[in-house]
């Protein structure tokens, strides 16, 4: 498959260099909000979405800054963004489903500070990709994303049932499921390479 | 807590308690995504452990001094601008001093920014403390950031390459581990470090409530 086509692009962004488990981007959300699948689901739909309004925002940005030759102000332009479009999701949640804005609390601001949208950013201005390519890598990091941490619900879901040692519980068991997952996405390396 | 802490003066356990009791990474579990992605060998580890500790240490003293200023409405706004203006700095004084730095590091310099251990120090702390203890508990917080990292680095480099900072340290018929400079084993040693220190808390609790029964049972 061409490196450069959109169906590779998806793949690569969604499963090949998965971007929780394969580039280590937005761990926080991942331990922090995978605890209920009924919660994940729509923490990562909401990323998703802001991954998507960032990659379209930073493609714009690049050509304004680039015809102003102000690229050194790109990162500062790319968090103001992000910034405000995740205030924007906050409030769309808020009005429309209050006991999900309380469920996802203080981590629905903390979006903003997600590495793997200001990740989707950074990589596709440094690949270059054009408008279409940007597009299908958001969306392919947005998929990546939700179904990274639907899985790691669902498998924390089970682990609640199992008998874990005390000491193991918490943050090191969540790492540790994250690490298996990870393993198991290695297998998808070379994948219509 | 916030308005008793007001009133101590500086003393040494604002350094210490980011370096260890609240350590941002074992303790806290914040700004994970570096602690896991650049930490296959220890020279890395120790470049953004210092690169963050700059950036924490610049952003937190200037939150410090303008936290009159800023109105309370756009604050988290302020920070992160003031956060992704050091980490430009940071991103092209690396470039300058070790371009082979900057190319193993990657993105990961400008994601500083996404850090939310700095974010959250600018929160929690430098927007209410003055300059003098604001700058003593980012270095602290920034040493813890960086050990846990080394404890990370080192780790990794040992079993997965078979040295320490380049040096090698087992004999030539020792096999590497590649699997602990891949991905899955970050996340492995971070949670073997985890469960370590959670061993080490249960031991002590454990032996807290003895002392305590005996002493009960004596009188």
């Amino acid at each position: 498959m061409d490196a450069d086509s959109l169906s590779y692009i998806f793949l690569n962004a969604a499963i090949i260099n998965n971007f929780v488990l394969a580039l280590f981007l937005g761990i926080c959300p991942i331990l922090g909000v995978s605890g209920k699948l009924g919660t994940a689901f729509p923490m990562g739909v909401a990323s998703a979405f802001v991954m998507l309004i960032a990659s379209l925002a930073a493609y714009g940005i690049n050509i304004v800054l680039g015809y102003f030759e102000l690229e050194f102000l790109s990162l500062i332009a790319y968090i103001a963004v992000i910034a405000s479009a995740v205030q924007l999701v906050e409030m769309v949640v808020k009005k429309f489903s209050p006991p999900l804005y309380r469920a996802l609390g203080i981590f629905l601001p903390l979006i903003t500070t997600n590495c793997a949208i200001l990740g989707v950013a950074l990589f596709q201005t440094s690949y270059e990709y054009d408008f279409l390519q940007s597009l299908t890598y958001s969306l392919g990091a947005g998929a990546g994303f939700i179904l990274a941490i639907v899985l790691m619900a669902g498998l924390r879901e089970q682990v609640d049932l199992a008998d874990v040692p005390s000491v193991a519980r918490g943050a090191a068991m969540s790492l540790m499921l994250a690490g298996v997952l990870s393993l198991a996405f290695m297998g998808f390396a070379g994948l219509g390479g | 807590m916030a308005a008793k802490r007001e009133q101590e003066p500086i003393t040494m356990d604002t350094f210490l308690s980011g370096l260890w009791r609240e350590n941002p990474v074992f303790v806290m579990l914040l700004g994970m995504c570096p602690v896991l992605a650049v930490t296959n060998t220890t020279e890395n580890a120790l470049a953004m452990g210092l690169a963050t500790t700059f950036v924490l240490v610049c952003s937190t003293g200037l939150v410090s001094i303008l936290r009159d200023f800023i109105p309370k409405e756009v604050r988290i706004a302020s920070y992160i601008v003031i956060i992704a203006t050091f980490v430009t700095v940071v991103d092209y004084a690396i470039q300058a001093i070790s371009l082979e730095i900057y190319n193993a590091l990657g993105a990961f310099i400008q994601l500083i920014v996404a850090n939310c251990m700095i974010l959250g120090r600018a929160e929690a702390f430098a927007s209410r403390q003055p300059l003098g203890k604001t700058l003593v508990d980012a270095l602290g917080v920034g040493a813890g950031f960086t050990l846990a990292l080394l404890c990370l680095g080192t780790v990794r480099e040992l079993l997965g390459a078979g040295e320490i900072l380049g040096i090698q340290v087992f004999a030539d018929g020792f096999e590497p581990w590649v699997i602990m400079l891949l991905p899955p084993g970050g996340f492995f040693v971070l949670a073997g470090w985890l469960l370590l220190f959670a061993w080490i808390k249960e031991r002590q609790n454990q032996r807290a409530a003895a002392a305590k029964e005996a002493t009960a049972d004596g009188r």
